[in-house]
């Protein structure tokens, strides 16, 4: 039982969402070998994790921005030798596997957060409400792992690089261009601590003013509610919830949000969950460990000052 | 320009499930059922298309039971042309949906599919990606952005870190994210109108498609509850409790 995993990186550094699915690779029990498509140093870089037994670096120009049609026709090229091909619930992974899986007439099984055996595991359905055991019996399983379930991989590993080549580019899509917003603080999905701010802060400025200070002394990720994104406030990459990213830090910080099951869906799993929001009776209250009622106006300055006390 | 548009029934998001005692699933009956809401934004978009002369015919198409003709009239109120139920009872999963899909695309041959990015039942995100994969056609997922040109058709797409716009030779699948539009509620003449515009009925065996789910489901059940903690009366309660009781920062 052999898996391939395909690997999320920035050119130079594994992702640790990939890490962390790297975990869940290694539980279905067979060596991992991991795909990189882009840049040799990022194979390099995969090659140390710890468990990974080889790296298939494909470097060609075809992959440099991970579309879907190039990728999945290369890992259908690759996947003769393979029991299962994972990768993390990552939007690169949401967008290259289930094509991966169609064209090998497989069904995927998504967002899995425990793997119960090899052919066996458990996946959240209805944002959460409800978790399905699912058994499949496909030759080749393809699955994407949701990563906030898994813990990362270290380093350590000295796993052998061997060049793939290209598969024939389908030559129906191209890249024109992107906007990637470049942070200085943690990304949302490896953040031990989050800061995410609802629809009642009211504007871009508000998150800068009063979030922003907090996430700084916290060393924290700043994440957001739909509400707040689809007003403008805060960019779509900090949506957490059902359709946004999927995250378990140490502590999660909800500010002015309003607990609906989808962004719940996003966040329930945090080990220390922290509410402020001026209704006493909002639902996100019944999800957290500690909740303060009151205007976060206030409490947001507040709460920066005595961070800065114990933080001198 | 044809635009297909398929549109799966769900339990309404407003909807607290609940899920069986016996682990056997969750409660269906007497609940309510809706479009599931990336497809009304996948529905809203293919009328802007044709708004702006682009579209000039919109199919909706269901995979479900009788009752999804509701699901399939709530896009014709919406502003589809004509419907297609492919009826089938029980679990239907992604890749048998994508395979009946690709039949109802090799009859009907659209220039663009448009389906939601999520099913908010079985959160699968795999259906568009599917059915690429099965007619060979370029693929533009959790689109916040649509803008057909002349034999292609640009996406922006929403990705972990930002944006990404790509183009894709047509005819092309889009899946939709959330903030594509917002979609239109249906007026009630529309609604009336919505009523004699056809529906044609179909079955998996005419795409010649057998829709036996591939995985067996062994059991469903509640996830981990998480009970209310306790209400701190102040921001300098608060940091002390997350310092010294939590130890988290
Ligand atoms: C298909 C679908 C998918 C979705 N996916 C997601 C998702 O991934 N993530 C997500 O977050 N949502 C998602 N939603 C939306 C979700 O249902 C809610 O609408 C959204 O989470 C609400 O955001 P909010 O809590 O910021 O806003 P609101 O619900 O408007 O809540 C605002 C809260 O702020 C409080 N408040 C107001 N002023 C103050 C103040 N001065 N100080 C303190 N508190 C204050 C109010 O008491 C209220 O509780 C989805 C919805 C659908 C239909
Ligand atoms: N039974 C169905 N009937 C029609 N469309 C469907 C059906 N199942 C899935 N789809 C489409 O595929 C999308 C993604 O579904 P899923 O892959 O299940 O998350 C949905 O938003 C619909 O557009």
């Amino acid at each position: 039982m052999t898996t391939l995993l395909l690997a999320d990186h920035d050119g130079a550094t594994i992702l640790d969402a990939t890490k962390k699915a790297l975990t869940a690779a290694k539980a279905l029990g067979g060596p991992v070998h991991v795909l990189v498509t882009g840049p040799e140093a990022a194979a390099q870089a995969a090659a140390k994790l710890d468990g990974v037994e080889k790296v298939l670096s494909a470097t060609d120009a075809a992959y440099a921005h991970g579309l879907a049609e190039p990728v999945a026709a290369l890992i259908v090229s690759l996947a003769g030798p393979y029991d299962a091909i994972v990768s993390a619930a990552t939007t690169h992974g949401k967008n290259v596997l289930p094509r991966v899986a169609a064209l090998l007439d497989v069904m995927q099984v998504s967002d899995v957060t425990k793997i119960v055996s090899p052919d066996t595991f458990e996946r959240p359905i209805y944002a959460g409400n409800a978790i399905q055991t699912v058994q499949s019996g496909e030759s080749k399983k393809v699955i994407t792992v949701r990563t906030s379930a898994f813990q990362a991989s270290g380093e350590g590993g000295s796993a052998s690089v061997e060049a793939v080549q290209a598969a024939e580019d389908p030559g129906i899509s191209s890249f024109k261009g992107e906007e990637i917003v470049k942070l200085d603080r943690p990304e949302l999905t490896a953040a031990k601590i989050i800061i995410s701010g609802g629809r009642s802060l009211g504007s871009t400025e508000n998150f800068k003013t009063y979030i922003e200070p907090i996430a700084d002394k916290l060393g924290a990720a700043m994440g957001a509610s739909r509400a707040a994104v689809d007003a403008g406030y805060a960019p779509n990459d900090w949506q957490v919830g059902q359709t946004g990213k999927v995250v378990a830090p140490d502590l999660y910080i909800a500010v002015g949000i309003s607990g609906a099951i989808q962004h719940l869906a996003g966040m329930k799993d945090s080990k220390v969950i922290v509410a402020i929001n001026k209704d006493e009776e909002a639902p996100i209250f019944q999800v957290a460990d500690y909740g303060l009622v009151g205007d976060l106006f206030k409490v947001l300055p507040e709460l920066d000052q005595e961070l800065a006390k114990i933080k001198s | 320009m044809k635009v297909l548009v398929p549109v799966k029934r769900v339990i309404d998001y407003n909807v607290k499930v609940r899920v069986k005692a016996d682990g056997s699933g969750v409660e269906l009956a007497n609940v309510k059922m809706s479009m599931n809401p990336f497809d009304e934004i996948a529905v809203e978009e293919a009328i802007r298309l044709k708004e702006k002369g682009k579209a000039t015919e919109i199919i909706a198409v269901s995979i479900g039971p009788q009752q999804a003709q509701e699901t399939i009239r709530t896009a014709l109120a919406m502003g589809a042309d004509r419907g297609i139920l492919v009826k089938v009872d029980g679990t239907v999963e992604p890749l048998a949906v994508a395979k009946i899909l690709k039949g109802v695309v090799d009859e009907e041959n659209p220039d663009l599919v448009i389906l939601g990015k999520q099913a908010i039942d079985d959160d699968c995100n795999q259906t568009g990606q599917m059915l690429a994969a099965l007619l060979g056609w370029p693929q533009g997922t959790f689109a916040s952005k649509v803008e057909p040109g002349d034999g292609s058709v640009d996406v922006t797409r929403e990705v972990d870190g930002g944006l990404q716009t790509v183009s894709l030779k047509m005819p092309a699948v889009v899946t939709t994210d959330l903030r594509l539009n917002e979609p239109r509620y249906a007026s009630l003449p529309n609604i009336m109108k919505a009523k004699k515009k056809p529906i044609a009925e179909k079955t998996a065996a005419d795409y010649g498609v057998d829709p036996a789910p591939r995985l067996t489901v062994l059991k469903t059940v509640e996830p981990g509850g998480r009970k209310a903690g306790v209400k701190v009366g102040s921001a300098g309660e608060l940091v002390e409790k997350l310092k010294n009781e939590a130890a988290v920062i």
